[in-house]
């Protein structure tokens, strides 16, 4: 007398023997659940019902793991689109014939002939064998779906965070932190007020950095201002070896730019361009509009391209060096696509232009 | 007196080591300091400092190759060489070469314990040195520096690239396709390299020390900073008075000198 059973599946990405007998265990669990609920309804002894539901259940889960490691491909390893649910059909009428014929041989019986005799016997009995077994597979679909959900959540949280942390460690590089405390140090000694002057354009720096990870945008301005402190600090640093300016229209200085856009070319220009330089170089930062498209260009005279050495191994080059234009154009893609583009090209007379052109936002920040 | 050579390129840096000099060594007569990697080499030679503070991040030369050129042009006859601290900032690789090589070093900020410590160990050496007032005593000490010099300069960077096999060489408008097995050796020529074989020299667009981790260091020996020699290319190695060793080769008529920091390569079996 042949009885339902479940048709369990596996969850999630199968992950190993370990979890493919976590697995089975809780498809016989399962089973044991379902003989229990037969055996009340139908009145049929238990231990009879349970044998049944095993052999079943468990069939139709082997064919299953079988089936998904022979076409994965969809989510959590399933089979992809309607095999996963084609696999699940089939599994559940074959496992059905195995397990039935297991159980047969076991209590030396034959529901098969029992069937041919009474085909409404075959109905009530696979009837439920194939609701319990959408419902166990179902429920392990559910399962294994939702811990690939929660892992491209927790990975996209982790992308995003090392996104910020690369960024930050860009701006924040030790080298230059130390650099500059080694000066503040310095300074106070010798020069108390130029120490805090020196102290308020670090501040003002160290706190831009930290909020521009967290602001879409600020005003031209702003990011001039922003420049002014590092260029600031640079400048009690390089001593008589720097010279800057920058140039602003006041008609531009309300425009909205990503928060320190410019910063990385700024720094590319002092670290690889006049600070390995002997002798004094000169930086400007310039804004200006052409037609509908505000350009802002950060020119040097100092090594220029090329002259960088990344094969260095013994005093190894700043970190970050290709960072910072790979982030610019980044962040210029995302906003503008291909309307907006970052070039770096020799400068005429030694040292390197690198320029930003981008479509002129539609409003002014107030 | 003990004379001192800073080489700082950050203006305000460089006083005010001179000035915390000047309270952690009292009577050490400290030299104009030097601006940059070249101007450090010049100083250092001109005025033959006992102690050198290098800074490693600085226009021209780094420090690392500040000392380099300083030690092999040190000139023979000028007593020991000098006691050579390494300054930085913040440079995750050196400083795990510097303690690799048990080398003296300081971190910026310097703090004024941490530099009385170092002129503390510096005025010991300097004091054993001249009761010990032997050259044997000074050939000793200075065979320690060179070691933990060389031993800087190999440190390897964040990563080797693949050993070459073949140089591309362009003479007039052919590209010349020179195995690596054949060069006899290879010297630097400012931002370039000449490579000289058998038959032929070429110039290859590459700096030395971007060539020397591509070269594979049982083969091919750095002899000098300039120069890297190919091992079985050399007959044989004659050391002179100052310490240095003139090498002939077997296929080219000229002579190659190794400096003294890599002298130790030819000692005899």
């Amino acid at each position: 007398m042949p009885l339902p059973a479940d048709a369990p599946l596996p969850a999630a990405p199968p992950r190993g023997p370990a979890d493919l007998l976590l697995r089975g265990a809780q498809v016989a669990l399962a089973n044991v659940a379902i003989a229990g609920l037969v055996a009340t309804m139908s009145g049929s002894p238990f231990g009879h019902v349970v044998l049944y539901s095993e052999c079943i259940g468990l069939s139709i889960w082997a064919l299953v793991e079988i089936g998904r490691r022979v076409r994965p491909g969809g989510i959590a390893a399933w089979p992809a689109g309607w095999r996963g649910p084609a696999l699940v059909a089939v599994a559940c009428a074959l496992g059905y014939v195995i397990g039935v014929t297991a159980a047969d041989a076991i209590f030396g019986y034959s529901s098969w002939s029992n069937y041919l005799r009474r085909p409404g016997q075959l109905a009530r009995d696979f009837g439920p064998t194939v609701v319990f077994c959408t419902i166990v597979a179902g429920a392990f679909w559910a399962r294994g779906q939702a811990r690939v959900q929660r892992a491209q959540v927790a990975a996209a949280a982790h992308e995003a965070t090392r996104a910020r942390l690369d960024m930050l460690q860009s701006q924040l590089e030790p080298h230059m932190l130390f650099n500059t405390l080694a000066n503040l140090r310095a300074l106070i000694a010798a020069d108390p007020p130029r120490a805090q002057e020196m102290l308020d354009h670090l501040i003002a720096f160290l706190r831009a950095t930290l909020a521009a990870s967290r602001q879409p945008e600020h005003a031209l301005s702003e990011e001039f201002a922003r420049i002014d402190d590092y260029l600031a600090l640079m400048r009690v640093r390089m001593g008589e070896r720097l010279r800057t300016r920058t140039t602003l229209p006041p008609a531009l200085a309300g425009l909205p730019v990503p928060p320190l856009l410019l910063q990385p070319l700024v720094e590319n220009a002092i670290k690889h361009g006049l600070e390995p330089q002997r002798g004094p170089g000169e930086l400007h930062v310039q804004a200006a509009l052409d037609g509908a498209t505000l350009v802002l260009r950060v020119a040097d005279t100092g090594r220029g391209l090329g002259a960088a050495d990344p094969a260095d191994a013994r005093a190894p080059a700043p970190p970050s060096s290709g960072f910072g234009l790979v982030q610019i154009r980044a962040r210029l893609h995302t906003l503008h696509g291909d309307a907006a583009r970052l070039t770096l090209q020799p400068r005429d007379g030694g040292g390197t232009l690198a320029e930003i052109r981008l479509p002129v936002p539609a409003r002014p920040l107030s | 007196m003990t004379t001192a050579l800073i080489a700082e390129d950050e203006p305000l840096l460089a006083q005010a080591l001179r000035t915390e000099l000047g309270r952690a060594w009292p009577d050490l007569h400290v030299l104009e300091p030097a601006v940059d990697g070249d101007d450090a080499v010049e100083r250092a030679l001109s005025g033959r400092p006992d102690v050198i503070f290098l800074d490693i991040r600085m226009p021209g030369r780094t420090g690392l190759e500040a000392a380099e050129a300083i030690v092999e042009e040190w000139p023979g006859g000028a007593g020991a060489l000098p006691l050579i601290v390494f300054v930085t900032a913040y440079d995750q690789y050196a400083l795990q070469a510097f303690e690799r090589a048990a080398v003296d070093y300081l971190q910026k900020p310097v703090q004024p314990a941490r530099l009385a410590a170092c002129c503390a160990r510096l005025r010991d050496t300097l004091a054993l040195r001249a009761a010990a007032n032997g050259p044997a005593a000074a050939v000793v000490e200075d065979a320690a520096l060179l070691g933990r010099l060389r031993t800087l300069l190999a440190a390897p960077g964040e990563g080797r690239p693949a050993p070459l096999a073949i140089l591309q060489a362009g003479i007039g408008t052919t590209l010349h396709m020179i195995p690596v097995d054949e060069v006899l050796y290879f010297e630097a020529a400012d931002k370039y390299v000449r490579v000289v074989t058998a038959e032929r020299e070429a110039l290859i667009r590459m700096s030395l020390r971007e060539l020397l981790p591509r070269l594979q260091a049982e083969r091919f020996w750095q002899i000098h900073r300039g120069t890297v020699v190919r091992a079985d290319a050399i007959a044989t190695a004659t050391r002179d008075d100052s310490g240095k060793v003139f090498l002939i080769l077997r296929q080219r008529p000229e002579r190659l000198v190794a400096s003294r920091l890599y002298a130790h390569l030819f000692r005899g079996m």
